[in-house]
């Protein structure tokens, strides 16, 4: 807002502002330790042997992370190194396959005047907010027929058709991606789709960029799609391993090793995130503005 | 004379080719499958015996609405969760939001936003089982709770209703109240900065201005946030699956719609499972017609608004 404005009323507010600002640091502090207060237990107790987990809670790190990290690596019933192999497998792919063929599709319906133009937009558009969870029934009995149950396939393929991903490209295409650009280049002889790898998808880097993020966090944290598919131990995906351990009874596992299971499926997606933070939260108010 | 102008079209047709193939492989197949298992009985009986498939019209869906399943209480715990979560995370992002906007405030947001978003890139499975450990009987939440009070008995969190259903809201609150924060300040950058410029000029204080400008003008934003939030807690699977082992934990009373449909899904009861998504199907396309309608009426607005500018 214009700094003139401030100047209006300046003298009788300023205490209250200053009040406000106090309030409102103290509250949205209070709440950031909220949100980080799991995080910070969870890795204390990563720390501390099954034991001193046992005898009470203490805010002091132990010495017991390699300890109860290579338990957790040598648990045969969880399979710690094969799941997140796994996880990182069908979550890459997932991200590049739902980028780039979103990116296409947005390409096409934004470029080419053709007569379903319209109506595939407006079918897209419709189908984004159906949960994926109606049609999983057809889509466990599919891949069974298939027989690709335990495969990656029925879980990174379907990610070509990914209607979220789809909108946001459009949207970008609308606000940075010049027609004129494509005209040049055929006037240059460059055929379709090379203009399509070698001089769009540079200018589609930074939302590209923001959407690979996204879907690869959310193919890492997916669970019941995968649940249902996957039921070789060496197949598994993360998310599966946390069910199992949570299936076992609490009090005759070791606890140290959990706390390290759970961070292991925590730990890298988060620091990950803090790396990218900046340009992950200027992505969300992209996709949220519109326009 | 040859036409001087080349047509492209065909080359729209075939760069989205993969996304439909794939999506009518994969969703639009399974889809229509899926309402097609929800009229056949087809189910195993100890885990081997196939019962079905037989063509059974619609009892499928008496039997999910008659008294031994009591579909609705599944349909209300799936509610009264969400509504746990939901009103703490819509009342504390308005209130972020808004104080993240003030620009007389001058807050510095970057670091908050941040860890205010933390908790919703984090597995949501991961999350459940963190907060089963923290909050178990013998976890540090308990451990610090007995230190403070002196009491030497634990909360049973797992093993009473409310303490259940609300450790799941908490889960939900915190992973999302972010994320709404974000989305709604965006909504408040869009308002017209003179706007409040000359309700200050006239005297408006914050509150007045936040209930008198802010809330009318973010109203379809509002109703976006209201409705899609509805739609995800009507999908809540991750968390009640895994704080509530599969949603039996408690009488049943944090098994949610689709921890139910996973139930079916995973003892291979076809029948019931296919009805039951339908039944979610239904739910769903309602609540997603709603924001198509609320949106089409935000566009015209909006072009209004453009045309106005030239």
């Amino acid at each position: 807002m214009a700094a003139p404005i401030d100047a209006v009323g300046a003298k009788s507010s300023s205490t209250n502002i200053l009040i406000r600002r106090i309030i409102s640091y103290t509250v949205l502090t209070i709440f950031a330790f909220l949100a980080l207060f799991p995080f910070f237990l969870l890795i204390i107790q990563m720390t501390r042997s099954s034991v001193e987990i046992n005898q009470g809670f203490k805010p002091i790190p132990g010495g017991s992370f390699w300890e109860n990290f290579k338990t957790v690596m040598n648990n045969n019933n969880w399979r710690m190194l094969k799941a997140l192999r796994n996880s990182l497998i069908v979550s890459g792919l997932t991200a590049f396959l739902s980028t780039y063929f979103s990116a296409l599709t947005a390409y096409a319906i934004h470029v080419y005047d053709f007569k379903l133009r319209k109506f595939l937009f407006t079918f897209i558009l419709m189908i984004m907010m159906v949960p994926a969870q109606v049609s999983a029934l057809g889509f466990v009995r599919l891949v069974t027929d298939m027989g690709l149950t335990n495969s990656y396939i029925p879980l990174v393929i379907p990610s070509i058709a990914a209607p979220a991903t789809f909108f946001f490209m459009k949207q970008y295409m609308e606000s940075s991606l010049p027609l004129d650009i494509v005209e040049a280049a055929r006037i240059d002889g460059s055929g379709e789709f090379r203009t399509f790898n070698s001089l769009i998808l540079p200018i589609l880097k930074p939302a590209i960029a923001v959407q690979a993020i996204f879907t690869f966090v959310s193919s890492w944290n997916n669970f019941f799609i995968p649940a249902l598919i996957l039921d070789d131990p060496d197949k598994k995906t993360l998310p599966i391993v946390i069910q199992i351990i949570r299936s076992q009874d609490l009090a005759s596992l070791d606890l140290g090793a959990v706390y390290v299971a759970i961070g292991i499926s925590i730990v890298p997606v988060a620091v990950v995130y803090l790396i990218l933070s900046k340009f992950i939260i200027r992505g969300i108010a992209l996709g949220a503005v519109k326009g | 004379m040859r036409r001087k102008s080349i047509s492209y079209a065909k080359w729209g047709y075939i760069f989205v080719i993969p996304f439909f193939a794939v999506f009518i492989v994969f969703n639009l197949i399974p889809l229509i499958s899926t309402f097609k298992n929800s009229f056949y009985e087809n189910y195993l009986i100890n885990g081997y015996q196939q019962v079905g498939p037989t063509w059974v019209g619609l009892s499928n869906y008496s039997e999910l609405f008659s008294e031994n399943v009591t579909l609705g209480k599944y349909f209300g715990n799936t509610f009264i969760i969400w509504l746990l979560g939901f009103i703490p995370q819509i009342f504390f992002s308005l209130l972020f939001a808004s104080w993240f906007t003030d620009l007389r405030m001058k807050l510095k947001t970057g670091a908050y936003k941040i860890i205010f978003y933390l908790p919703n890139v984090i597995m949501a499975a991961a999350m459940g089982m963190l907060f089963f450990t923290l909050f178990s009987q013998s976890g540090p939440i308990n451990s610090i709770y007995k230190s403070i009070t002196g009491s030497t008995e634990p909360i049973y969190f797992f093993e009473g209703v409310w303490t259940q259903r609300g450790i799941i809201a908490l889960i939900n609150f915190l992973m999302w109240f972010g994320n709404t924060t974000i989305m709604l300040m965006a909504a408040i950058n869009g308002i017209d900065p003179s706007l409040y410029e000359s309700a200050q000029i006239d005297g408006a204080n914050p509150t007045q201005t936040f209930w008198k400008i802010t809330i009318p003008l973010i109203k379809p934003i509002l109703l976006y946030v209201l409705i899609t939030s509805l739609i995800g807690g009507l999908q809540m699977f991750d968390v009640p699956q895994i704080v509530a082992n599969g949603g039996s934990a408690v009488d049943s009373t944090s098994m949610t719609v689709v921890v139910y449909l996973n139930k079916h899904l995973f003892s291979k009861n076809y029948g019931m499972a296919g009805a039951l998504s339908v039944i979610l199907f239904v739910v769903a396309a309602a609540l997603s017609l709603l924001i198509f309608f609320l949106t089409t009426d935000r566009d015209k607005t909006k072009k209004k608004k453009k045309g106005g500018r030239k």
